[in-house]
């Protein structure tokens, strides 16, 4: 019996993921490039050492296939995709709880990396809680409310592209599809809210809902106004109609207009009021413990770097830079306009004391409304007189 | 159909179950020590509240039955940690009052020095304490920033922060150091100025002083009629301040002008209860000015205490003063021995907080600890 010696080479190839009929992306998209070549290496290793168990079998020509590549490549591409939200979720943590400690004239955290590790720390920490439910809530709604609202967190997530390189998916109507998942998740809160059994949470709830019916309305105004002087839903077209001049300045009062939509949307301090330690202990989230209240929190501050990261998007040029267009590191450019548009909302949350329910139903309906319609009035001129 | 609901309807409305009352303590947020308050809501609106005090019952006053004149001086720190200086006064001057002996110059002129640096870091607490009640953190630090000053100064003086056991029955423990009276001075010009930065970040931003205006307003007879006291009874118009209106120690001898709004129209609203303690805060400094001068001029070798005796005869003595809360008064029953009969304690705040189903009643739940924080809670002398 002869044994016939392959080589490693022989299974590790890096073939062009485009050319497989089975890749779900039509342009170039470098997460999943990575990915792709991620698994040639891992499943052409396994299929190496398989082949020369049982040389010459199925399975090893069966993992490098074109369908079961795609299957595995997604696979990678899905955990890569958590890892960069999830690091980006610990940084803007990390730069909340600095700068806000340099407002209030503290340091903020200290231990581990300027701070950074303590964030990590605390997120550890929830794991390792018990995972207690009361016993008089609703379990089901209950467990199911917290899965749905940091899903939907998550979902939009991903919605949101770091780069034109860089995204998970490209829709015409992506800008449509991140509003629309925005405002599913208030429903979870109010139906968790009543769950819960605890009359803290149910005036919390009422007042997620509350909120929503305050904020929603001026932001989808001004969101139509971006995709009217654009021309279309699209993240990338919104962001390529911005090589010249950032959307900033003709939609200058829908950019503030956005911007504290934007905190409301993400229910940060200064409009709090679901969540509102003084008076509701913590609002719809005083039941949930554990890691039950780590993902909420995780959820929460996932909807506010996808809140920053619209901002920059629709009024800050996105990943590119006037007059030079793309340069060679579109994502952190991105990254920091986000940031910078975070480091506002941290200013805002450090002057500004936590505002009234009915002082948001006033400022959301007779503030915001006027300014975002009389942005849409002055995006429609600009439309007739030809600039866009 | 129709007919079938009416009995449900009816018996709904007679159920009240559109109301209902959340109970907010003893472990709550909001509620700055122990104590419940409980609130009946209807929407957003309060429309009834019931507070709910003594958790932290001692039996305070029992306990000073067993105990020598001079050892409850330490006891009377432990009453409100905030003001410590002002209640170990009131007991100090009590005591003196019933003695009938009158202490050295000096000695007053430093208990009004040591009572004034309590007020103003009992009134940093209390901004502090507002500040997290509004949600916004920064004030909460940036008092506290301010008040670790005051503390110092208290350090120096006796060498406590808080509990400070430094009035004694016949003066004060120990002179002031060498160089106090610099720094205190030094404190109370710096403070003047850093206080500006907290005032610009309230009252410059709109979205504080619109939370505080116009709700729970308090006339004049309601002040009388619930025997509120203190800043919060001078914010409602009512022009009265034992310090200048039944001086104690030297008091009288002190000029200064007690801060009272609203003294047309015997109204006065949250904002107003506020604003009066932020004005008391800068009395205070003038007062200390004064008081550090005069202790100046009397020298350095002058006596601060006395010898007293430490049986009081028989007979019952009242004493009152203003603490940074409101009026405190102290009742001593005495029957000729070392120890007293009954000592009875009058704390503002237990009248106050009593107040707090009037100045609810209306308002909105976010609007709550807003309109309780002017009451500044203790629960250390409320529950004695």
């Amino acid at each position: 019996m002869s044994y016939e010696y392959t080589s490693i080479r022989d299974f590790i190839d890096f073939p062009d993921p485009y050319d497989n009929p089975f890749t779900p992306f039509l342009t170039s998209n470098l997460p999943y490039d990575l990915s792709y070549g991620l698994w040639q290496i891992i499943g052409g290793t396994i299929a190496w050492l398989i082949n020369v168990i049982v040389p010459g079998n199925g399975v090893s020509k069966w993992l490098l296939c074109d369908e079961v590549s795609v299957v595995f490549a997604l696979a990678i591409f899905m955990l890569v995709t958590f890892i960069v939200a999830f690091v980006v979720v610990l940084l803007n943590l990390w730069m909340e709880r600095k700068v806000l400690g340099r407002l209030m004239d503290r340091r903020g955290t200290m231990i581990g990396l300027k701070g950074f590790l303590q964030c990590v720390a605390d997120g550890l920490k929830t794991f390792m809680k018990e995972n207690t439910i009361p016993s008089k809530v609703d379990k089901m709604t209950y467990i199911w409310c917290v899965s749905l609202i940091v899903g939907l967190s998550c979902f939009v997530a991903v919605m949101v592209p770091l780069s034109q390189r860089w995204y998970v998916v490209n829709y015409d109507t992506g800008l449509l599809i991140i509003m629309a998942f925005y405002a599913l998740a208030p429903f979870f809160i109010l139906v968790s809210g009543w769950a819960q059994n605890n009359k803290y949470s149910l005036i919390g709830g009422l007042r997620a809902a509350e909120l929503m019916i305050s904020y929603e309305v001026p932001m989808l105004i001004i969101i139509a106004t971006t995709s009217l002087l654009v021309g279309s839903f699209n993240i990338g077209d919104i962001v390529n109609a911005q090589d010249e001049i950032w959307l900033i300045i003709p939609e200058f009062l829908g950019f503030i207009v956005f911007f504290f939509c934007a905190i409301a949307e993400c229910e940060r301090p200064p409009f709090d009021i679901a969540e509102a330690e003084t008076e509701l202990v913590e609002g719809w989230q005083t039941e949930y413990a554990g890691m039950k209240w780590g993902l909420i929190m995780l959820g929460d501050y996932l909807r506010g770097s996808v809140s920053c990261g619209m901002v920059a998007i629709m009024f800050l040029g996105g990943w590119t830079i006037p007059f030079i267009g793309e340069t060679p590191i579109p994502e952190i450019i991105f990254l920091i306009k986000a940031w910078f548009v975070f480091f506002l909302m941290i200013l805002v949350r450090g002057a500004i004391a936590r505002v009234r329910p009915d002082q948001i139903l006033n400022l959301g309906w007779k503030v915001f409304m006027p300014l975002a319609v009389f942005n849409l009035a002055i995006a429609v001129l600009l439309k007739i007189g030809g600039f866009y | 159909m129709a007919d079938s609901l009416v009995p449900v309807l009816e018996a709904q409305e007679k159920m009240d179950t559109d109301k209902m009352w959340v109970i907010w303590g003893p472990q709550h947020p909001f509620s700055h020590g122990l104590w419940t308050l409980k609130l009946k809501i209807d929407g957003e609106f309060c429309v009834d509240a019931d507070p709910i005090v003594g958790y932290l019952h001692r039996g305070w006053e029992k306990e000073t039955e067993n105990r020598d004149y001079a050892r409850i001086i330490p006891m009377t720190d432990r009453l409100c940690y905030c003001a410590s200086m002002t209640y170990s006064h009131l007991y100090c001057m009590t005591v003196e009052k019933a003695l009938g002996i009158d202490i050295p110059e000096k000695a007053k002129y430093i208990r009004i020095v040591a009572d004034e640096v309590c007020r103003i870091q009992s009134h940093l607490m209390w901004l502090a304490a507002v500040g997290t009640d509004m949600g916004n953190l920064t004030v909460f630090l940036w008092a506290m920033r301010e008040r670790e000053y005051f503390l110092d100064l208290n350090v120096k003086l006796c060498g406590a922060r808080m509990t400070t056991n430094y009035p004694r029955i016949g003066g004060v423990r120990n002179d002031i150091t060498d160089l106090f009276d610099r720094d205190i001075l030094r404190t109370v010009d710096r403070f003047e100025k850093a206080m500006w930065d907290i005032i610009y970040l309230i009252d410059d931003s709109s979205v504080f002083v619109s939370r505080m205006r116009k709700i729970s307003y308090l006339t004049r007879e309601q002040c009388a009629n619930m025997g509120l006291t203190g800043p919060a009874m001078r914010g409602c118009g009512v022009d009265f301040d034992i310090r200048r209106d039944d001086p104690y120690d030297n008091y009288d001898k002190v000029d200064f002008e007690v801060p009272v709004l609203n003294k047309e129209t015997k109204v006065g609203d949250t904002y107003d209860r506020y604003m009066i303690r932020i004005e008391e805060m800068f009395q205070s400094c003038d007062i200390i000015r004064q008081a550090v001068q005069k202790i100046r001029a009397i020298g350095k070798n002058a006596p601060y205490r006395i010898k007293t005796p430490t049986k009081v005869p028989a007979g019952t003595t009242f004493g009152r003063l203003e603490d940074p809360r409101g009026e405190s008064i102290m009742y001593l029953a005495s029957d000729g021995t070392d120890k007293p009969y009954r000592l009875k304690v009058r704390s503002p705040i237990f009248t106050n907080v009593s107040c707090s189903k009037v100045m609810c009643e209306g308002v909105r739940i976010a609007d709550v600890p807003a309109v309780l924080a002017q009451i500044d809670m203790c629960l250390g002398e409320t529950d004695r």
